[in-house]
């Protein structure tokens, strides 16, 4: 078996590199993908955490669907936003959209 | 080395190798496509660890849906306009530092917790049974009934948002 | 197939209506022509009014709802005084963000009646919030009072700047709700529930795991960046100005009581056993929140990036408030001077953008501090309500303003943290600064400033004034509900 600690550790890393993908690019499509692996990463912890807990408990499991419909609702807004500006500006590089400006 | 233990090395270098690819290739298609890879090596994992019905609604809702619809708007407003960006000097490193930060954090967090608990270990078969989804179905719809209801609600909510935003009034202009 | 269990109707009723209503709002504006626009306003309004009489009704009870089957201690919801209290502070503020935005809409061209249902989902996201005793509820709540608000900051659509302001404020507020999920995860995994209470029942039990600790830190840092917590304001100044001036304002307060109501119950509930981790956290959120607001707000030109640095610098006086939160001699007090505190922003809030409103004109011209030179000769009454809710920002008497700066103070003072309080009496007295500036701008200058005849509006903010300036001599019977509501959580 696996250690529990082997997957927090990979979902850990995944959540890194969408961090940095969010706080790096400026490029809103690329934004709004390193968010979907945040998301990613964080159901990766969820499961874990279930099978290792106690497997009889199922909500571990129900939050990670919960958080499918979650992502899947904010990524239909999130487009529809990009697509929005795009008409407006003919860009989606959002400029001073410094996430590092403070 | 267990067949389960090699398993899951190479598919966790795979997945990483797949989110840094998503993270440093110019072309947002290609980003997208290697989230997709991303996405189904961690559908295997919910299989590893006995989520059958997990693993088949990451296929189908995240690397189906919504990496398609990530893929439709991308190619929509044409990939080759999608340009990365000027990118501040100091923007990378400082993102570079909190990333590790965090990274560091949560890795120590992790390896921290009490030992013992980190290595217990469950019967797999029970986990992997059909019970085990029809557990997951009555939870759904008894104790978690609120959180699924707010999730409909929340459904709704977004393809109203869309609609407002995206749809023309008759005799506006493009 | 279980009954239906009406207790569990019963406690989220008022949320229930509301929702049913925004549902119904949204099919009914289908058949109101676009002329008669103001039948979808008057119909958002008498809903909420509709949704704040059954609140009130709740007044007293306090029940559980919709509990795990066999264990009826772990409940995803809850009804108490406080749930009630936010709640009809949160309806009021959905009220006046109609009264405030049907003539804007109308002005700017931007007149749909989607805007109300969307503000309807968005404060039904709030009460939920208000009442959630579960993470997962938590979590939930946060993600439909967001939802609707990206979409409403992107409203106008064809200003570039409204349409930047929704992209940037959906971003980053994704991100942030990544932390927090990330956080809850922690806490999950630390504790093997998302329950509040399983969590304080197992927290208290064993040691405290570096895992629940991390875990509520980043719930910290997700809830920060919702509330515009400096470092995490960025957004803030580039969606409040972008975004439709109504939206604006509804954001403003709505948001930041939603968030403080979230604070509360995470971390009041379920963190209390942290408070020797998280107290210094806050405590240095809420400092650099006051500084950092405050000074930028000085260098400001346009009136809707002050008022936006302005929200900042009363983030920072209301996370005050909570510092003191594991410690429950002091908190209930600095509790409910913080409930005290948001009622007073709410208010005051809404009328000082409500004569932004009046004023603005479009293509965003009438938005420079410039632009309200020579008001008080054009204008006497909209410069008098704009001096007396400058007035209730800085904290004078005889405002709204100045009463909860009194209670919230003598709080913080109490619970023994004197270098905050001093942080506090000093910020507000360089706000002064920059507040006193529009004051000025309206008496002594001359100019020609031009504002529309709307009914609703004129109303709003006449009544707001009024408010602040008559609540401020009897506030004793609200600052008693508010406490009265806090008792019984700590």
């Amino acid at each position: 078996m696996i250690p529990l600690s082997w997957y927090l550790i990979l979902s850990a890393a995944l959540f890194s590199i969408g961090l940095f993908g969010v706080m790096a690019r400026r490029n809103a499509i690329a934004i709004l993908l390193g968010i979907e692996l945040m998301f990613n990463a964080v159901n990766i912890n969820l499961v874990a955490f279930w099978r290792y807990l106690d497997p009889t408990i199922m909500n571990g499991q129900v939050f990670a669907i919960i958080v499918f419909a979650v992502a899947a609702a904010e990524v239909a807004v999130g487009l529809a936003l990009v697509i929005s500006v795009y008409r407006n500006r003919k860009t989606v590089v959002v400029d001073d959209l410094d996430l590092l400006k403070w | 080395m267990s067949p389960e233990l090699i398993l899951f090395l190479v598919l966790s270098l795979v997945a990483i190798a797949a989110a840094i690819g998503m993270l440093i290739s110019p072309n947002p298609v290609y980003s997208a496509l290697f989230l997709v890879i991303n996405f189904s090596t961690v559908a295997v994992f919910y299989l590893i660890l006995g989520a059958p019905f997990i693993a088949m609604a990451q296929i189908t809702i995240y690397a189906g849906a919504i990496m398609v619809l990530f893929l439709f708007v991308i190619m929509l407003l044409g990939a080759e306009k999608l340009a990365p960006g000027k990118v501040l000097p100091y923007q990378k490193p400082l993102a570079i530092g909190l990333a590790i930060v965090l990274m560091v954090e949560s890795v120590y967090a992790v390896l921290a917790r009490n030992p013992s608990d980190a290595e217990i270990i469950v019967p797999t078969e029970a986990a992997n049974s059909i019970d085990a989804m029809r557990d997951l179905g009555i939870m759904l719809f008894s104790d978690y009934l609120l959180p699924f209801e707010v999730t409909s609600i929340l459904l709704l909510v977004a393809m109203i948002g869309a609609i407002v935003l995206t749809k023309r009034a008759k005799g506006e202009q493009e | 197939m279980p009954p239906i269990n009406f207790n569990d109707i019963e406690v989220l009723l008022p949320l229930i209506i509301l929702v049913i209503w925004a549902c119904l709002l949204l099919l009914v504006d289908l058949f109101i022509p676009k002329k008669h626009k103001w039948l979808t306003a008057l119909l958002a309004a008498f809903g909420l009014a509709l949704t704040l009489g059954f609140t009130l009704s709740q007044l007293g009870s306090e029940s559980n709802g919709f509990c795990a089957t066999g264990k009826p201690s772990i409940c995803m919801v809850v009804l108490d005084g406080f749930s009630v209290l936010v709640n009809a502070l949160l309806l009021l503020t959905g009220l006046l963000g109609v009264a405030l935005a049907y003539g804007y809409l109308k002005r700017m061209g931007i007149e749909r009646g989607e805007y109300y249902t969307l503000m309807l989902f968005s404060i039904s996201g709030m009460m939920l919030m208000a009442q959630a005793s579960d993470l997962i509820i938590v979590f939930l709540a946060l993600e439909l009072l967001s939802l609707p608000l990206y979409v409403l900051s992107a409203f106008a659509r064809s200003n570039s700047d409204s349409q930047e302001a929704g992209l940037k404020y959906f971003l980053l507020g994704a991100f942030s709700s990544g932390f927090i999920l990330y956080g809850i995860a922690l806490v999950y995994g630390a504790t093997g529930s998302t329950s509040l209470s399983q969590i304080f029942e197992i927290a208290s039990v064993g040691t405290s795991s570096l895992l629940l600790t991390i875990g509520a830190a980043l719930i910290l840092v997700g809830l920060g960046f919702k509330v515009a917590a400096v470092p995490f304001h960025m957004w803030t100044p580039d969606v409040y100005q972008g975004a439709p001036t109504p939206v604006t304002a509804f954001m403003t307060a709505g948001a930041k009581i939603a968030g403080f109501a979230a604070l509360l119950r995470v971390f009041g509930s379920a963190f209390p056993n942290l408070s020797e981790d998280i107290t210094p956290i806050l405590w240095a959120l809420s400092a650099a929140t006051m500084i950092v607001g405050n000074l930028l707000a000085i260098a400001q030109t346009n009136i809707k990036r002050m008022l936006a640095y302005s929200s900042i610098a009363h983030t920072g006086y209301i996370l005050m408030a909570f510092v003191p939160y594991g410690n429950p001699e002091v908190a209930p007090v600095s509790i409910a001077a913080g409930l005290f505190y948001l009622f007073a922003y709410t208010i005051t809030n809404f009328g000082a953008w409500g004569v932004v409103i009046a004023l603005e004109q479009k293509e965003s011209k009438g938005l420079q501090i410039s632009d309200y030179a020579g008001l008080r000769r054009k204008y006497p009454v909209l410069a008098g309500a704009m001096t007396v809710f400058m007035f209730s920002l800085i904290g004078f008497p005889p405002t709204l303003g100045m009463v909860g700066k009194f209670y919230l103070f003598r709080a913080v003072l109490s619970g023994g943290y004197t270098g905050l309080a001093i942080i506090g009496v000093v910020t507000s007295l360089v706000s002064a600064f920059y507040y006193l500036r529009v004051v000025v701008n309206m008496y002594m200058f001359a100019g020609e400033p031009k504002t529309d005849n709307e009914f609703w509006l004129r109303f709003t903010i006449a009544g707001a004034a009024l408010v602040t300036v008559v609540f401020s001599l009897v506030p004793q019977g609200l600052f008693a509900w508010a406490s009265r509501a806090v008792l019984k959580l700590f």
